[in-house]
This record gives C-alpha cells, structure tokens and sequence, in this order.
C-alpha cells in the first residue's frame, strides 16, 4: 500500500472515535505512570521521613505523615558525634569495614577476573567451554552449602571474625561473575587490535593491558560497580564469619539494631539510609553502565 | 597485514610459550581462589554430611553414609519448607514478571516525564536487601506501620491489622518486599529486550491492520521470549534460595509460616547445633540450584549474543 505524503497525514484531522481512544490510551498510559512513581517512591519517602523524624511522632497515632519535629540528629550521631554510643561505634566500624571489604574484593575479582576472562575469549587451549562453565556454576552456587565448611575452615585457621574472610570469600562468587561478563565484552572487541599491539612486541599481558583494557573501560567500569555492589549487599556469609566490629559489615551492623533495646525503628532507618547512600547513588549516577552490566551479565551470556 | 608483519605475528603467535601454558598461567589466580573457597568447602560439606555431627555432643561424631540425606528427604519438615520456597518463588517470579513486564511496555511509550521514570525505577533495585526488608518490616509493623495508617486514614481497613505476626499473611508481606525491589530489574531487563525489536516490524503490522495487541502478542512477544524465558529462570533460581530477606523480616516464623528451605537449613545447622543435616540439607538445596543453572545457561547458549 503507498502510504498518503506526510502533508497530508498532518493535516487531516483523526475522526473523532479515533481522537478519543487515543485519548483514553494517553489517560490510561499516564494513569500506569503515576501508579508505578507512587509505589516506586512513596517507601523511600517513607524510610527518608522516618530516618529524621523524632521517635514521638513516629509512635503517634493516627500516624501524621509529615512529622511535627524533624532532626538529624541520628545522622550526626551515627556519624561524627563526639559522643558515640555501642550502636554508632559498631555502625562507624561496620560502614568502614563494608567499605575496605567492598573495594578490596572489587579490585581483587576484577585483576583475577579479567586476566582469566582474557584467556577464555582469546585463546585456545583444551576444556576451555566447560572450564567457563564450571566458573559459573560456582557463582550460581547457594551460599547455603557452603557456608558449614566455610565456617569450620574460617575456625580452625583463627579467620573468623576477620576482615580477610570476608574479602576471599565474597571475591569467590564476584570473580566468576567478572569473568563471565568480562569475556562477553571482551569478545566483542576485534582481535585485530590485540594482534596489532603483539606485532608491535607486546606480551600477551601487554595486549590486554595496553589494548583491550583501555577499549574496554565502558565495561569495565560496569563490571566492577557490579562487583562493589554485591560484595556490599551480602548477608549471610557475613552473618557467620563476623562476631565483633572487627569484622561486622553494614548489614550485620545494621540488623544487631534489633532487638539490643526493642527494636528502635526510626534509628533503623537513618542506618539504613546512610547504608543504602553508596550503592543508591552509584547506581544513580552511573545508571547506564549498571544497566550495561545487568543486560550483559544475565540475559546477554 | 603486510607479510613482515604476518611473519611477525606468526612467530609472536608461536613464541615462547604455548598458548594453553598461557591461558593457565591467566586462569591460575582466579582458580586458586575458587579452589580455596568453593571446591575444598565443598569436598568438605560432602564429608560433613554424611556424619552425624553435632556441636552439643563434640567428639562423637559417627559415620552415617546417606542417613542425614534419606532423612531430610523423608522428613515432613523438609518438604513442609521446600512447599514454602516453591510458594514463594512461583508467586514472587510470577508476579515480578507479570509487573516488569508491564513496566517495561510503559517505559518504552513515548510519554511525558519518561525521563524521569526511567531514571529512578532503578532505585528500589540498588537498595540494600537488609534496607529493603527493614523498611518492609517497618512499614509493616502492627502497631506503628505506614500500612496500617494508610489502610486505615483511606477507610479501606476499620482497625489496625497484624501483618508479619500473622501466619497466613507473612509469606505474602514477604513477597512484597521481594517483588517491590527486584520487579526494577526484570523491567530494565526486558525493557533493553524491547528497545531491540525493530519498530518497523510492528508499524508493518498495524498498517496491515493488526491491532496493537496483536501486534504486541504475535511479533513483540515472540522477539522477546528468549529474554523472558532467560529471566524467568534466573529469578527462579534467585528465589529458590532464598535466605536474607526472610531473616531479616520474620526470622522465619511467625510458627514456621516462613520458613523456606534456606531458612530451614540454616536453622538445623546453627540452632539445632546439626552441621551434619544442615551439609546435607545445603547439597540438596545446591543440586536443585544446579538443575535450574543448566536450564538457564542451556538458554542463554541456545539464544544469547
């Protein structure tokens, strides 16, 4: 069929059954988006709004949703106060500890990981499909069977409770997971630039450093946001392996909150907002390199 | 390439080591780390579960062969959890599928302030999952909740309800909490799913005179179902396991109501002191992982790049 000029269609104007389902749609449409806004926003306004208000007005009932005395209060003392008491001194020790363990195990798995990435998408060596898949089987793993082993090895080598245990054992799923999606990028690029850099006399690790790192910083970066990610979020692992605030991460820290004196829920909050504050921000500001990673790392393969 | 070139490339190529040498020498690190942390606690579980080893009855520790094993799969509390993460997962990955889904349509209409959609529906993702539960938690306290007020100052509910401590409710509380945070994730997924199909292929249709839920049903959904199937899988598998979320809101109560598989591992082990059952529980629960890893990776090798 030739379609009519494109004059004509802009002139013309829809009959009026047509203008009203288009309109009925846009509604309809709009309608959804504010729908999905509200319920995506209103719990973090919720949590924002419980993480300043005076514990009063959280306790009030009929509740008021906009809270009468507003302080950050626990802000400052979870924080800098002068004056810690035992939950902002774990909380000031958990945040660093999250932070040394986070990073380390990203720079770790991301070294480890890409180097082995490098192999599985370069060379050509015997096993080499099934050697990726055992790599990722280990990272689908449930942490469930491994943490009474875990447990009894940490024990017995005198690594429990510390910062270590943790950073090993988190870079044993976040490696698998950089070299399953390091190899995918990696695979993209042309190995003509890596075959150029070995004319010229590079090594192999010359290549990847001098080539195929720089053209894949994109994803690299995405990687390795994903990796701090994950290595921030993790619980149960944690849960086991930490005793004191040596080696207690946010997650730990922030459940030990319940039950010490009931449960202190506006004091839960602002930990929560001050824990959720990294990765929320990462993953806001870096929002396309996160989604880069995510469609790599799960649907792309 | 000029043939100085190719000749040096070639003897790059072949010089000094051969190419497996270098590719173990690449993959060493990263399989010494798996050794260590992965494949020696695994032998190890292997070993534990088929002992009875209890911490309250230290140095007897009696060979059992596959007793933990035949027990667990003979016990009613085993299945009585299994049944829970099943509920769980079957419902969560339905719902956050059927959610993200929708969402993802929505993103992909050219509308006002998509912009703005687009931007934040990342956000509930990237929130902590113990943030995630203590807020849910919060919300959904009995007496001081932001459900409860809500429910109540719009007239839908007469009087403060018991959410988590209720056993015929926590399971559901649960799954919104879990639904909220991860439906993100299956909308970005299947919304970059979308963005690939050319749009040609539907204005074709429509102009042919397909309805735009034909067209939706017939040429988009298609295109997308290697990428839903791929999902779908992957949230199984994330769900089956299950243990944080649940801990952190209900601990697994109130009465068990929550307690999946995970959570009933995890309890034998460290609060029936049984680190023989709770190994053997945890290779049961590895080998249903397993199962669901191969479909998925089966998937991707079948329709990724």
């Amino acid at each position: 069929m030739p379609s009519p000029p494109v004059a004509v269609l802009r002139h013309r104007r829809p009959p009026p059954a047509v203008r009203v389902r288009r309109l009925a749609r846009a509604a309809f449409l709009y309608a959804g988006m504010i729908v999905a806004l509200v319920v995506v926003l209103a719990p973090f306004a919720w949590l924002l709004i419980s993480s300043v208000a005076e514990p009063v007005d959280l306790l009030e009932r009929p509740l008021r949703w906009i809270p009468a005395h507003i302080s950050l209060n626990r802000f400052v003392d979870l924080t800098v106060g002068s004056t810690p008491d035992d939950s902002a001194l774990g909380f000031r020790a958990a945040f660093l500890n999250s932070t040394i363990i986070a990073s380390t195990v990203t720079l770790v798995s991301m070294v480890v990981g890409t180097l082995a990435a490098y192999a599985f998408a370069r060379l050509r060596f015997p096993g080499r499909s099934w050697l990726v898949l055992a790599f990722m089987a280990t990272y689908m793993l449930p942490p469930i069977a491994l943490i009474l082993p875990l447990y009894q090895i940490m024990s017995s080598l005198h690594l429990r409770d510390t910062p270590f245990a943790l950073i090993i054992i988190y870079s044993s799923f976040v490696t698998p997971f950089v070299i399953w999606i390091m190899r995918g990028y990696i695979e993209s690029i042309s190995p003509d630039l890596d075959d150029a850099a070995r004319v010229d006399g590079c090594s192999r690790l010359g290549a990847l450093w001098r080539v195929v790192v720089p053209v894949a910083a994109p994803g690299l970066l995405s990687t390795a946001l994903l990796a701090f990610l994950m290595a921030w979020d993790e619980f149960l692992y944690a849960l086991i392996i930490t005793q004191t605030n040596a080696s207690k991460t946010l997650p730990i820290a922030i459940n030990d909150f319940i039950g010490r004196h009931g449960v202190d829920f506006g004091l839960l909050a602002t930990g929560g907002v001050i824990a959720a504050l990294p990765p929320v921000l990462i993953a806001f500001i870096f929002q396309r390199y996160i989604v880069a990673g995510l469609t790599a790392g799960s649907v792309k393969g | 390439m000029s043939g100085l070139a190719r000749a040096r490339l070639a003897r790059a190529r072949a010089s000094p080591w051969p190419e497996t040498w270098v590719a173990a020498a690449f993959i060493a690190p990263a399989a010494l780390v798996i050794l260590l942390v992965v494949v020696i606690p695994l032998g190890r579980a292997a070993w534990m579960s088929v002992f009875d080893i209890s911490l309250v009855r230290p140095g007897n520790e009696p060979f059992v062969g596959l007793r933990n094993y035949i027990e667990q799969l003979t016990s009613g509390d085993f299945w009585a959890a299994t049944a829970r993460a099943l509920f769980f997962t079957v419902v969560s990955t339905a719902l956050e599928l059927g959610f993200g889904l929708a969402l993802a349509l929505l993103m992909s209409q050219p509308l006002r302030f998509q912009w703005f959609l687009r931007a934040i529906i990342i956000l509930p993702w990237a929130l902590p999952t113990i943030v995630n539960a203590l807020m849910w938690r919060w919300i959904d306290n009995a007496e001081y909740g932001a459900l409860n007020a809500l429910l109540t100052q719009l007239g839908l509910l007469h009087e403060y309800k018991v959410w988590l401590s209720n056993s015929d409710i926590a399971m559901w509380m649960v799954i919104v909490a879990d639904v909220w945070k991860m439906t993100p994730l299956v909308a970005i997924l299947l919304f970059a799913a979308l963005q690939s199909v050319d749009r040609e292929l539907i204005e074709v249709a429509r102009v042919d005179g397909a309805s735009g839920l034909q067209a939706f049903r017939r040429i988009v959904l298609p295109l997308i179902m290697p990428v839903v199937l791929i999902v779908l899988v992957l949230r199984t598998m994330e769900a089956f396991k299950v243990f944080d979320i649940i801990w952190i809101m209900t601990g697994g109560g109130p009465a068990n109501a929550t307690q999946t598989v995970a959570i009933y591992a995890y309890q034998t082990a460290y609060q029936g002191y049984d680190f023989g059952r709770g190994a053997a529980l945890g290779y049961i629960i590895a080998l249903v992982i397993m199962v669901l890893a191969a479909v998925y990776l089966r998937l991707l090798g079948r329709t990724g790049r």
